[in-house]
């Protein structure tokens, strides 16, 4: 008497749990839809096709190594002023502070976190992992446009980088999470599997977000 | 009159209640956003007394005169659907009254016009650190309050927990931007007086801003718990008046110059043991205590002890390596970037000769820039 | 099992059937009784609320004056998260359960809960739980110390190994609580007697079902967000970490969409509770029954759309804030109209004031104080300043404490006499509840006002200025913790004996609860009654 209930019931359970998971890609599409914490496309943009001269805004450049990751990244200019469509290059200077070959991971973040999705890059160090040998210096450059879309009341926007040393990291399931088009399959063995369901799932967000 | 009588009593009580308790209330602080969210939290504070006393005053009528012991009688009445929808449509309209002021304030607070100043603020396990950005000026803030205060050997002070070291500088009336990240855990940065309060989250920048009226020195604490030291983590705000904001500016890099300068001086010097016990001690309160604790027994399980530890009575070149480039994984952050090389220096020949630990060892500045050129030489 | 023990097993319950329960500790561990059920969940939750209140002193203590005493900072922050934990998910949930297994089945004239057997699992597995929890404070490291709502990286990373065990106490306590809420719902839906209609439903049965579906819609997303912690900690996922792409933010979303309809959750049952003693004791109808019925389910729809209140300061952009204020605030308009129905409940009513009224008066108030509190922290500019200081947690304490635990003690008062089949001693009780209401007031109120001035919460040590007001709340904290000893004694004084109480206890009271003699006979309403 209480079994097709009792199913129904179960089966909600068994749905709530599997939401919660849900919520990871939605999380991501909400994001990007609203800008809610900056997070910023890992994959080169298209150029633009409008421009609107009329228009100043400011963009500044600051970097943050996490923890104890031995690098150092900085923008040869703090500041540029734009205008929105303008193809933009700025170069960036990094150096492994260590003794020995490190792994960089550039996260890069954009405030106000509105403004995130109106910033298009075409190149970027944040793309890739970046191999370092010891105390190697490197240059990197960033090509980017502001989006002639931008919101009018945002003047003046900052890109934001975290350095994390992803060296002990599995670097091969990092560079699957971070850049899913270049590995369209993973390796589901061992100890990677929990990883390379992540990475799954992403791949099913960034799909959702661009379908 | 009974009533009038019982409603005069009240409000007095209120009163009295609320000027007794002027002094804790929320701060009105010196921004114009401050004195907004103020008088935003008055309103409805007040709205919600009003509320609160008809309801009550309503009850209250009821169980004194409806008591059975006076020989109440029960009506039978037990719906209405036209005062349902009464009491449903008036807390509507008071609730659009209050969101009115409320969206403005809001819209007025996440203004994102240009600023003059930008600020990257940092938090770590457990201090701040602050980075004029375009000004090549930072420097890390730390809790100053001595141990002895907390663990009640001294008596505690006007500004107990509330100290730093080095307070972080802003103009009066210029719109200074806060950017804020965290190196570990979430932080919040909070100070009452600009109510700014914004979460410091890893891997991603917040925004908020304030533009104070008046100068003086603002106070406020770390506000999201961070693990152990949460408590222990507060701000500190000057506001200068412009000029003197410049001067603070100008001086601020030239102390960076000259600091590098004597810092090339120390390594030709031999410093006297007791100098570097004096500045280890110093940095080791500060820096290391919160965890290895000022007793240099750690916390089991989760600090490890120093006294008669192997890495602190072992090998030197060890012992250098993990304060400057920390220990991935763990708390034990990466010093190289925090402290200069009389203050390593310092801080290893002070953990090498306390709490019983006798090396008797005396490190000199040049002996950290050996390692770091150690480091290079490998690299090549 | 072989046969013969299965046959023994199948006598036994056989017995059941006809001679009452089984003697010994047996009868405990096996029984599939809802009211041995509900005995055992009612007494877990009270020796839940002694240990996890014990805590509370720990913390009152350290804080009576500034600077550090008797603990140490981590070994607090352990106290208030394990404090957190206890009271949510060992007190005041199991109570509530507890409640609903004793009476939920008599309110609607059904013999038994649905699904019994279940009903014995799902209160056993409970103390392991909690005593997994309570173990990780000895491990090494001690235990979990970053809040009950576990913020990750501060529980991925920067935490030691208990993390493995709260995750896995933390699952307990949700296949318990999903098993007690399936139960509750196939019950309420399945076994009403006949006549027995949805609007002639009582109000605690209705609020329970909406209450349980709320359980089964969230507890499984924490049972997610546990999980996400778990395989960031230990099997490399970055769901929280942005160096592999994740959020820690969104943790709290995750954890706030469970988060704020657990907040319901404990307050749903206690309305349900209310809004049977209070017309008992006015001896007058209900007032606005359906409407009491559509604001629940109004505040539980609501419920699943504010989470993001909690979250202001983790910056939000303007149209994010805007629309979690407004939701929020919306919610003060249902649980406004179920205080006016109270109140009209009660006007031109024949009041009495026994102790369960007391509390339901004291509830009315005190809960509605919250309430204002919490109307001020939806209003997100305020929320910048009162976020993450002690006015949040005078608030909760307000909605929590004078809120659901007075409920509890309320609905404790109304039903011990026809759960023992003896009146409790007036004069007892009567100085539980005064001294119950005198000290929770000098505890939680001038919480409001140190928070208002600055201090921020789950801090072990503070500045001089709140210093005063530290004292008195500790004093206030002191003076509850030992007032609650009067209940236990009322309580166990209560089931070893005293005046006979008859079958309905309150001359005012109605439902089917009252129409069994008292005590309740271990097997009620074998033959379901006719509801006109």
């Amino acid at each position: 008497m209480h079994t097709p209930l009792l199913r129904k019931l179960v089966l909600l359970v068994l749905g709530m749990f599997a939401f919660a998971f849900a919520l990871v890609p939605l999380y991501d599409v909400f994001c990007d839809i609203t800008g809610l914490n900056g997070k910023v496309e890992l994959t080169a943009a298209e150029a633009s096709e409008e421009q609107d001269l009329a228009r100043l805004v400011d963009v500044s450049f600051t970097t943050h190594t996490q923890g104890q990751a031995p690098f150092k990244v900085k923008a040869a200019t703090y500041q540029v002023t734009v205008t929105p469509g303008t193809l933009t290059e700025v170069n960036f200077t990094a150096e492994n502070l260590s003794g020995e070959a490190r792994i960089m991971q550039a996260i890069p973040s954009v405030s106000p976190g509105m403004a995130a999705k109106y910033l298009h890059k075409l190149a970027c160090f944040c793309f890739d992992q970046q191999s370092m040998q010891a105390r190697q210096k490197m240059s990197f450059t960033l090509r980017f446009y502001v989006d002639t879309e931008l919101p009018n009341d945002i003047a003046e926007l900052t890109l934001a980088y975290t350095l994390y040393d992803i060296t002990d990291r599995n670097a091969a399931a990092y560079d699957a999470l971070l850049n899913p088009a270049k590995h369209s399959r993973h390796s589901a063995a061992g100890k990677d599997y929990a990883q390379s369901i992540q990475a799954a799932v992403y791949q099913q967000i960034r799909g959702i977000s661009h379908g | 009159m009974k009533i009038a009588k019982l409603i005069t009593i009240a409000m007095c009580l209120l009163v009295s209640m609320f000027t007794f308790a002027s002094d804790y209330n929320m701060r009105v602080g010196v921004t114009d956003i401050s004195n907004q969210v103020y008088q935003l939290h008055m309103t409805i504070f007040w709205i919600c007394c009003v509320i609160g006393l008809i309801v009550f005053s309503v009850m209250f009528w009821a169980l004194i005169h409806h008591r059975r012991s006076k020989g109440a009688e029960p009506a039978q009445f037990h719906e209405s659907t036209k005062v349902e929808i009464l009491w449903t449509a008036i807390p509507f309209l008071i609730l659009v009254a209050m969101a009115v002021p409320a969206t403005k304030t809001l819209i007025a607070m996440e203004d994102t016009d240009k600023a003059d100043l930008t600020i990257k603020v940092t938090g770590s396990q457990w201090k701040w650190h602050y980075e004029y950005l375009g000004h090549d000026v930072d420097f890390y803030s730390l809790m100053s309050t001595p141990r002895a205060q907390i663990d009640n050997m001294q008596s505690k002070t006007e500004n107990y927990l509330l100290e730093v070291d080095k307070p972080l500088v802003i103009p009066t009336g210029k719109k200074v931007r806060f950017l804020l990240t965290s190196d570990d855990v979430i932080h919040s940065w909070w100070v009452p007086d600009f109510a700014v309060k914004k979460d410091a989250n890893p891997g991603f920048i917040n925004e908020a801003w304030t533009n104070v009226n008046e100068p003086g020195t603002y106070r406020g604490q770390c506000a999201e718990l961070c693990g152990k030291d949460h408590g222990f983590m507060p701000v500190v705000v000057e506001v200068k008046p412009e000029a003197e904001f410049q001067e603070w500016l100008a001086n601020e890099k030239a102390q960076r110059a000259l600091a590098a300068q004597q810092e090339a001086a120390l390594l030709d010097q031999t410093l006297s043991k007791e100098e570097l016990m004096a500045t280890g001690e110093r940095v080791y309160m500060a820096y290391c205590a919160a965890c290895h604790q000022p007793t240099g027994l750690g916390l089991q399980g989760v600090f490890p002890a120093l006294k008669g530890s192997a890495m602190v009575t072992g090998d030197l070149k060890a012992h250098i390596e993990i304060i400057m480039d920390g220990r991935p994984g763990t708390a034990m952050q990466a010093f190289a970037k925090q402290l200069s090389l009389k203050e390593v220096a310092g801080v290893i020949t002070y953990k090498r000769n306390s709490w019983g630990n006798d090396t008797g060892e005396v490190i000199q500045p040049s002996q950290i820039q050996a390692y770091l050129d150690g480091k290079q030489e490998e690299a090549k | 099992m072989t046969s013969s023990t299965q046959q023994a097993a199948l006598d036994q319950e056989h017995d059941h059937g006809h001679h009452g329960p089984a003697t010994g500790i047996k009868r405990w561990l096996f029984t599939t009784n809802h009211k041995d059920i509900g005995s055992l969940y009612l007494l877990f939750s009270l020796l839940m609320f002694l240990i996890g209140g014990g805590m509370a002193m720990v913390i009152r203590a350290e804080l009576f004056q500034p600077g550090l005493q008797l603990v140490d900072p981590h070994f607090f922050n352990q106290m208030t998260t394990v404090h957190g934990l206890i009271m949510v998910f060992g007190a005041v949930m199991p109570a509530f359960t507890g409640l609903a297994n004793w009476m939920v089945p008599m309110m609607i004239g059904a013999p038994d809960m649905a699904l019994p057997r279940m009903n014995n699992w799902s209160f056993w597995i409970l103390p392991f739980a909690f005593l997994i929890l309570l173990a990780s404070l000895f491990m090494e490291g001690g235990g979990p110390a970053f809040g009950w709502t576990f913020y990750a990286p501060l529980s991925t990373t920067y935490s030691n190994d208990n993390t493995a065990l709260f995750v896995f106490a933390v699952h307990i306590m949700g296949v318990s609580s999903i098993m007690g809420a399936i139960n509750v719902i196939v019950t309420i839906v399945n076994m009403r007697a006949p006549g027995m209609t949805w609007m002639k439903l009582p109000l605690f049965v209705w609020t329970w079902l909406i209450t349980a579906f709320l359980l089964i819609a969230v507890m499984p997303v924490l049972a997610g967000a546990v999980t996400m912690v778990l395989t960031d900690k230990y099997f490399g996922t970055s769901f929280f970490d942005a160096a592999g792409g994740g959020d820690p933010v969104m943790f709290q979303h995750i954890f706030w969409f469970f988060g704020h309809p657990e907040v319901y959750i404990m307050i749903l049952p206690a309305f349900g509770v209310i809004s049977t003693i209070v017309p008992t004791f006015s001896r007058k109808k209900l007032f606005g029954y359906a409407s009491m019925v559509y604001a629940t389910s109004s505040i539980a729809l609501l419920s699943f759309i504010v989470w993001a209140h909690h979250m202001f300061t983790t910056g939000m952009p303007l149209a994010g804030e805007l629309f979690f204020m407004y939701a929020t605030m919306l919610i003060s308009v249902p649980t406004g109209v179920k205080v006016f129905n109270w109140v009209a409940t009660m006007w031109r009513g024949s009041i009495s004031f026994e102790v369960p009224m007391l509390f339901a008066i004291a509830f009315i108030v005190l809960f509605t104080l919250g309430g204002f509190s919490g109307l001020m922290l939806a209003i997100t500019p305020a929320d910048f300043q009162y976020h993450d200081t002690y006015f949040v947690v005078a608030h909760f304490h307000y909605v929590l404490v004078t809120g659901a635990v007075f409920s509890i003690m309320a609905a404790a008062y109304y039903w011990l006499p026809k759960w023992t089949g003896y009146m409790y001693s007036e004069t007892l009780a009567k100085w539980h509840f005064w001294l119950s209401l005198i000290s929770v007031n000098i505890l939680f109120f001038p919480m409001h006002f140190v928070g208002l001035a600055g201090m921020p919460r789950r801090i072990p040590d503070y500045a001089l200025q709140f210093a005063d007001f530290n004292a008195l709340i500790s004093i206030g904290g002191f003076a509850f913790g030992l007032s609650q000893l009067l209940f236990v004694a009322v309580v166990f004084k209560c089931i070893a004996g005293g005046q006979r109480a008859p079958a309905k206890v309150w001359d005012g009271a109605e439902g089917l609860e009252w129409e069994v003699a008292s005590p309740a006979p271990y097997h009620t309403f074998s033959t379901p009654p006719e509801v006109k």
